[in-house]
């Protein structure tokens, strides 16, 4: 769609808003690797509720806006090894950077924080070699 | 109101990442293919994202937190061996998949078994990371 980077622009914008609001009014980075982990790990228990009320939100708007759309494709690997290995990857590289596209990126880069962006270089340069391996070299993606 | 603004956050948040296209794995995966079709969409997701965050972080010297408490302290600009070696999993992940921790969680009402399967080893992943850390430190006693 010719309009898809309107609406990556608009959604960026939500985005932003999204951790303006934890930001100012909690006074928390708005990190999704780190909310969800705080809960795995057991790191944030003392801030449990507010992580589960954060998530809930990510989870039902979506939920509220499918309608709207009739169909979403996201398109997701059906290769159980991808996608388990992806997803470990993940889990393990997010926790153990302390972050991801939402804290590293948006957050980190936002206010030049030289971690965020090194994270977010490294991240990017990693993804970006990954897919072309696994796409264009061997064909599993 | 604690809880109410964090379900506020999360929400803005979700609704972003659906209408960005952003659980889309295709979109994320055609944006670091730069060797492919290459989508540009992800780039002005973040744009768009960085702009409001910008805005706020300007508004947090000198001030408090609406609930009370304090905004977070500016980190050490200090470049560590777990930022680097974990942000490269990370993206090795996010390359692999198209999807990173977000987007795993706003996708999971319609995206289908293939994403629980995902946020499941995410968790997994997640719960190792420790023990990942301690390992490290064992072998490579850097920092």
């Amino acid at each position: 769609m010719e309009q898809d980077w309107i609406w990556g622009l608009v959604g960026g914008l939500l985005i932003g808003t999204g951790g303006a609001v934890y930001l100012l009014a909690n006074g928390r980075i708005m990190g999704a690797s780190g909310i969800i982990g705080g809960l795995v790990d057991g790191s944030g228990r003392s801030s449990a509720s507010e992580r589960l009320m954060f998530l809930a939100g990510v989870l039902l708007l979506p939920i509220l806006l499918y309608p709207l759309y009739g169909h979403v494709d996201t398109h997701v690997s059906t290769n159980p090894v991808v996608i388990i290995a992806a997803g470990l990857l993940v889990g393990a590289g997010t926790r153990l950077a302390n972050g991801c596209t939402s804290g590293h990126g948006v957050c980190g880069i936002s206010r030049f924080s030289l971690r965020g962006i090194v994270a977010t270089v490294f991240y990017i340069l990693a993804g970006g070699l990954t897919v072309v391996f696994f796409r264009h070299l061997l064909g599993v993606i | 109101m604690r809880l109410l603004y964090a379900f506020i956050a999360g929400g803005l948040f979700g609704a972003g990442l659906f209408v960005s296209g952003m659980t889309d794995t295709a979109k994320v995966q055609g944006w670091l293919d730069v060797f492919g079709d290459w989508d540009p969409t992800l780039a002005f997701v973040m744009g768009g994202a960085i702009i409001p965050m910008a805005i706020a972080w300007r508004y947090v010297p000198g001030r408090k937190p609406l609930v009370g408490g304090l905004f977070p302290e500016p980190q050490e600009p200090k470049v560590s061996r777990n930022l680097v070696l974990g942000s490269t999993m990370f993206g090795a992940g996010w390359g692999l998949a198209g999807l990173c921790p977000g987007p795993a969680i706003a996708s999971l009402s319609y995206g289908g078994v293939w994403h629980w399967v995902f946020a499941a080893a995410m968790l997994a992943g997640m719960a190792l990371a420790p023990m990942l850390r301690v390992a490290l430190d064992r072998t490579v006693p850097a920092e």
